[in-house]
Parts: C-alpha cells; sequence; structure tokens
C-alpha cells in the first residue's frame, strides 16, 4: 500500500487487500491506457484547469454547505449539508463525468457509455456527451427504466440513446454487465463512463480523484461554520460510494467519525462476504456458491450488490463505518427534511439523514456537528414517493 | 516460442498434443452445465461426433463476457439449481474418452477457495480450467493451486492483447492457448472475424503450445478459416443455440459432427 489513507492504491490497483483489476484479457490493454492516461492528466495543471473552469462556470461549483436551523433544533445536533443537490443536472454525478469525459477526450475517443440506477448518472453522462459533442450510449435495467421513466426521458432529450438491460435481475448490476460488453466491442473509439468508485482498476481511484472536490469544499467550508473546527461526524450515503469517498476523503485525516449508509436491501458491507465482480474484489452480497444476489432498495441509486473497494478498506482498518438505513425511515427522512429545511432530497441521501435521525441523541451525542452530503435533488423521485406514501 | 511451460505436462496438453501430432485440428465445444436435465448426454453425444475436449460452463449469475445466448443459458442453468458442486458431481461419474475443462467466472473459484476448488477439479477429473475474468496479473495463486491439483489453467491471448504481453500469457497458459477472435462477447456471428487468424499467428509465433480459437466461430465454414492458421478452435454459442433451442443429444451431436467434418476435410 502506497502513500497515506485515501491516497493512491498500490501497483496492482489494491486498497488493502482490496480492488485489482478483473477483466477479461481483451480490456487490460483499455484499462492500462486509461490508467496512464489518467495519472498523465492528473499531473497536468492544463487539466485541472480546464476541469476547473467547466465545473464552476458549467457545473455550479463550488457547491455551499447549508446549515439547518429548523432540523438541527429538532435533532438536538448541529447539522450541515453539503448541497450536491445544486449541482447542474442535480447531483455529484457531474463532478466525475465532466472529469472522465475530458480525459476520453484526451484519449482521443468521442462515445461514452455508461450505466445508471437512479439516472442520475445517465444524465450526467447525457449531459457531458451534448457538452462535449460527444455519442452517449446508457445502459439501464429494465426495472429501473420504468420507475425512473422521467430521467430516461432526460437523456434522450439530451441526445443520448438508453438501451433497457433485460437480463439478470434487470437492475443496476446488470446495467453495468451490459455496459462493460458494449466496452469490449467497441473499446477503440468509446470510453467506459463508469459511475461509481468501483470497476477494475484504475476507475475506483479515477473516481475517488474527481469527487475529491466534494470533501475538500466542504472540509474549508465547514471550518468556516464552526469556527474553525471539523464536523464531528461526516455522512454519505453509499451506493457504489462514489459520494461517500469524495466526502471521506476531505475528512480521513481529521478525527471526524466517517459513516457511509448503505440502504438495508443492499448493504453489501452489512450483508456482503468477499467477493470478485465487474473487475473488483470487494464485499459483495452472493449465496454460498458465488453467485451474486440481487439488490432490493427503494432507492435505484443505491440498488447495487456491491460496493467500492476502497470502502471495504476503510470499513476494514476501521477508518470509516458503514450503517444501514430501511425504506421506511428513509421515507420519512424524505419527508422530513423536505418540511423542516425546504429542500426535497433525493431518496439517496436520504438514507444519510434517516441514520442520521435515527441516532441522534443516542451514538451521536447531544450537541454533535454532523456534516452530511446531500449527494441529490429528490426531484427525480417525487412521483415515486408519492405513490409509495399514497 | 519463449519459457517452455515449467511443469510436466498435464493430462489436457498431452492430448491436445498427441491429436494435433496426428495431423488433426482440434475442436473443443462448449457446454453450459445444467441447462437442461439431459445436458451430460449433450457432453457424451459431441464427444462421440469428435470432440476434442469439451468446456464445461459452470454458469455464474453475472457472465460479463458472454453474449445472449450464454447468458440465457446460463440463467436458465441457475433456474434449475445448478451449483458448481452439483456439475462436478455429475461429472465425477461421466465418462468420456476427451480431457474436461470447466469455464467459470472467478467469484465462483474465490468462493469456493483456490485451493478447494482446485481440488475438487481435480478429484472430479476435470483437467483444465479457463477463467475469463482473471487476468494475467490476478492470476498468480489461482494458477499456483491448480497446477498443484494438476489441472491447466487455459489463459486467453486477445486482438488487443501487446506483443510483450502475448509472450507472458503464453508462458503461463498450460494445456493450450485460447485465442480470442473477436473483440466482444460470446455469440455467432455472420463472419468470422479478420482479428481471428491473427490472434492465431501472434500465439503461434511465441508459443509451442496448441492454440484454439474461440469467439465468434459459429459454423464450419467459419472454423475451417480459423484453422488455416490456429491448431483448433472452440465453439460455444452455436451448439447452445442449438441446445436452448430444443435439439436432442443426438442433433447437438450432428452440428458437431458437422463441423468434424468440415475440419477434418481440411482447407
Ligand atoms: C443522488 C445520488 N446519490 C447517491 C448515489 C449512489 O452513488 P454513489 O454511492 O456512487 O455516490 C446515486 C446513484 O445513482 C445518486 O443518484
Amino acid at each position: 500500500m502506497t502513500g497515506s489513507l485515501m491516497g493512491s492504491p498500490d501497483p496492482s490497483g489494491r486498497f488493502g487487500e482490496f480492488g485489482g483489476r478483473y477483466v477479461p484479457e481483451s480490456l487490460v490493454p483499455a484499462c492500462m491506457e486509461l490508467e496512464a492516461a489518467f495519472a498523465e492528466a492528473w499531473d497536468d495543471p492544463a487539466f485541472h484547469d480546464e476541469l476547473d473552469a467547466v465545473l464552476v462556470g458549467y457545473g455550479g461549483r463550488p457547491t455551499p454547505v447549508t446549515e439547518c436551523r429548523r432540523l438541527s433544533e429538532r435533532l438536538g445536533i448541529r447539522l450541515l449539508l453539503k448541497r450536491e443537490d445544486l449541482t447542474h443536472t442535480g447531483s455529484h454525478k457531474l463532478n466525475n463525468v465532466i472529469g472522465q469525459a475530458l480525459l476520453a477526450g484526451r484519449m482521443g475517443k468521442r462515445r461514452l457509455v455508461a450505466e445508471t440506477g437512479a439516472g442520475q448518472h445517465g444524465v450526467a453522462t447525457a449531459t457531458a456527451a451534448a457538452l462535449f459533442g460527444m455519442d452517449c450510449v446508457v445502459y439501464m435495467g429494465e426495472v429501473d427504466t420504468a420507475r425512473q421513466a422521467l430521467n430516461v426521458f432526460r437523456m434522450e432529450l439530451l441526445g443520448a440513446e438508453v438501451r433497457p438491460v433485460t437480463s439478470g435481475s434487470r437492475t443496476l448490476k446488470d446495467a453495468v454487465n451490459e455496459a462493460l460488453r458494449d466496452w469490449v466491442a467497441e473499446v477503440d473509439h468509446t470510453h467506459y463512463c463508469i459511475g461509481s468508485v468501483m470497476g477494475p482498476h484504475p476507475y475506483p481511484y479515477i473516481v475517488r480523484e474527481l469527487q475529491r472536490v466534494v470533501g475538500e469544499e466542504a472540509r474549508v467550508q465547514c471550518r468556516q461554520l464552526l469556527g474553525g473546527a471539523d464536523p464531528q461526524w461526516v455522512v454519505a450515503c453509499v451506493g457504489g460510494g462514489s459520494n461517500a469517498a469524495g466526502t471521506f476523503a476531505g475528512f480521513v485525516d481529521t478525527d471526524a467519525v466517517l459513516v457511509g449508509v448503505e440502504a438495508a436491501g443492499g448493504a453489501a458491507m452489512g450483508h456482503g462476504v468477499p467477493g470478485v465482480v465487474h473487475g473488483m474484489k470487494s464485499y459483495l452480497m452472493q449465496d454460498e456458491a458465488g453467485q451474486i444476489e440481487e439488490a432490493e432498495s427503494i432507492s435505484a441509486g443505491l440498488d447495487y450488490p456491491g460496493i467500492g473497494p476502497e470502502h471495504a478498506h476503510l470499513a476494514t482498518i476501521g477508518r470509516a463505518r458503514y450503517e444501514q438505513a430501511t425504506d421506511a425511515e428513509v421515507l420519512d427522512a424524505f419527508s422530513l427534511l423536505a418540511r423542516t429545511e425546504g429542500i426535497v432530497p433525493a431518496l439517496e441521501p436520504a438514507h444519510a439523514l434517516a441514520w442520521v435521525a435515527r441516532q441522534a441523541g443516542k451514538e451521536i451525542p447531544h450537541g454533535a456537528t454532523v456534516l452530511v452530503t446531500l449527494s441529490g435533488r429528490g426531484d427525480k423521485d417525487v412521483a415515486q414517493v408519492r405513490d409509495l406514501l399514497a | 516460442m519463449t519459457e517452455a511451460p515449467a511443469l510436466v505436462e498435464g493430462r489436457l496438453e498431452a492430448h491436445l498434443r498427441a491429436r494435433r501430432q496426428q495431423g488433426r485440428k482440434l475442436l473443443v465445444t462448449y457446454v453450459t452445465a445444467g441447462v437442461r436435465a439431459d445436458w451430460v448426454q449433450v457432453v457424451q453425444s459431441v464427444v462421440a461426433a469428435g470432440a476434442d475436449a469439451v468446456e464445461l460452463g459452470i454458469p455464474f449469475s453475472d457472465p460479463m463476457i458472454d453474449g445472449p445466448t450464454i447468458q440465457a443459458a446460463s440463467v436458465e442453468a441457475l433456474r434449475r439449481g445448478t451449483t458448481p458442486a452439483g456439475v462436478l458431481d455429475a461429472v465425477t461419474s461421466l465418462e468420456v474418452e476427451v480431457p474436461l475443462c470447466v469455464m467459470t467466472y472467478y467469484n465462483i473459484v474465490f468462493r469456493a477457495g483456490h485451493r478447494r476448488f482446485a481440488q475438487s477439479l481435480a478429484s472430479a477429473g476435470v483437467s483444465g480450467a479457463i477463467v475469463p475474468d482473471l487476468s494475467l496479473e490476478e492470476a498468480g495463486e489461482w494458477c499456483r493451486e491448480a497446477d498443484d491439483a494438476g489441472v491447466a489453467t487455459v489463459l486467453l491471448v486477445a486482438p488487443s492483447t501487446p506483443e510483450d504481453r502475448v509472450a507472458r500469457i503464453c508462458a503461463r497458459s498450460r494445456g493450450f492457448v485460447y485465442g480470442v477472435g473477436r473483440m466482444g462477447v460470446t455469440g455467432e456471428r455472420g463472419e468470422l472475424a479478420g482479428s481471428a487468424r491473427r490472434v492465431a499467428r501472434r500465439v503461434r509465433a511465441a508459443t509451442d503450445l496448441p492454440v484454439c480459437i474461440g469467439i465468434g466461430v459459429s459454423t464450419p465454414e467459419q472454423a475451417a478459416e480459423a484453422c488455416l492458421d490456429a491448431d483448433g478452435v472452440v465453439v460455444g454459442s452455436a451448439l447452445v443455440r442449438r441446445v436452448l433451442e430444443g435439439a436432442s443429444p443426438d442433433e447437438a451431436g450432428e452440428f458437431v459432427a458437422g463441423v468434424r467434418g468440415r475440419l477434418d476435410a481440411g482447407a
């Protein structure tokens, strides 16, 4: 393991024992090319200038940290929200996608493929493709195209082709398989724009670095609000784990307790054991024989039976904790934030809020300072929640 | 040729070399284990029809390098309750005169444990293993256990593999070298990709091990074309599709006999 915590992975792409590059030989050279291209770009000030200019001038960065007044009072803690819901397209996914699209351009690739669950990553990828004049194909499980129909239309509006995936459980994990299959066949001119800190090396590292901006901004903003102090608790939801990884990267060297909150029905850390799928070794929900199990959650974005390998490592060494929230708690938290603060969260970060609401005054002591990354806005979920509450 | 395999030649390699020596083109057929109740009869029938080795697919929930046909077969086999242990049990009592390999994804191997999986293959009489998502860099531990158990780990060379890797993959491969005929997933194609023969030539230049081309070899003609440069072919989706469509073991055998006949007829 080289470097400090949340530094670069070892040369084999591992964080501790997790990560690696478990892909068919056809894709190994593409992963190596990407690794080299990212290393070069990330060392190049011109790349950072270009990326920052897009994130600021187009993406709306920096996003604020909002101090919740009424909800803090209600919970008896001091609650701060990192507002990724205010990023263009409505979630943190844009940070990653802009970076990968610029990287694809540097590699001479003009076609992006992506998987999507909730549709947020697909929308972000379609957006970047439109912005940079690239072709875009998004794979989305058939179950998800139904429950996130509005996002399907948004992607099409942005000029992307959405291909419903009918294999396996027809959710996010199968969309990842389909995107990988596309990539194998089209790798010469296609970049696989993966949506979270998962997949074969170098993806978990690239995506975390591109999301690091969330944590780095938040750290400075929290210090301003907290009189120079860091928050005592830093909490984010975890599907693959990109908003959490980006957030944690800003606080891993502080005293903050880092908490990732999984969906109870998709809890790879909670219910999984180590295994290998989608190119990485990590914790996975699977049966005795090694068949991957289907996640089941109210939130399409957390319906993933795995977790990024760096989270598996942070959990193993005890630097971060992984907790769960149930669908019912999540619906309560969704409404709670809307009514007390006038912010409708996406169902995914409502998991982080739900855990905080449950633990405030219990594990989280009265008066503690808590930062939650609000990874996205809830517009996409409003229709689903209406039906669920009816 | 680079380094010769450091090990005693296993059964798979010995068998394939001997048949190549006789001037025969090698035909490896893939069958998804458990796809139907009579899958074992399908295996027997394709062997009787002239397969030189059989690749048994142990189904996995997330077969990322497989196209629609083998995906469907995997789903069906899993629906029928197929497990790795069940497949190996069935194989233990299977008497065929050609070597058997398993083809499965790495999580199945990892979950069982390297040593346990290798030993369970050996005791079931399986002489080779193909694990397509286990790249050269990740393969070390498994390969050592497989070597110790006398199971040949067949590695893959792709059209995208750079030259120096071809040599390293061939040096680590046992049994034969699997040349990936085209960039893409398994499945039938209208014609053999130009990359298929190129890959065969590149592997040939790097090793004396037999080289078989698979992925996108779907017809007797395509098999013969690939064999202009390769020692043999792996035929999977074209056979599995017939099985999924209800071909009897005899009919599956007839298809394989057709490929066999075309290969024996020469170029
Ligand atoms: C708003 C939002 N938050 C979180 C996630 C989960 O992804 P990750 O765990 O990579 O942050 C998604 C995924 O779709 C999302 O849309």
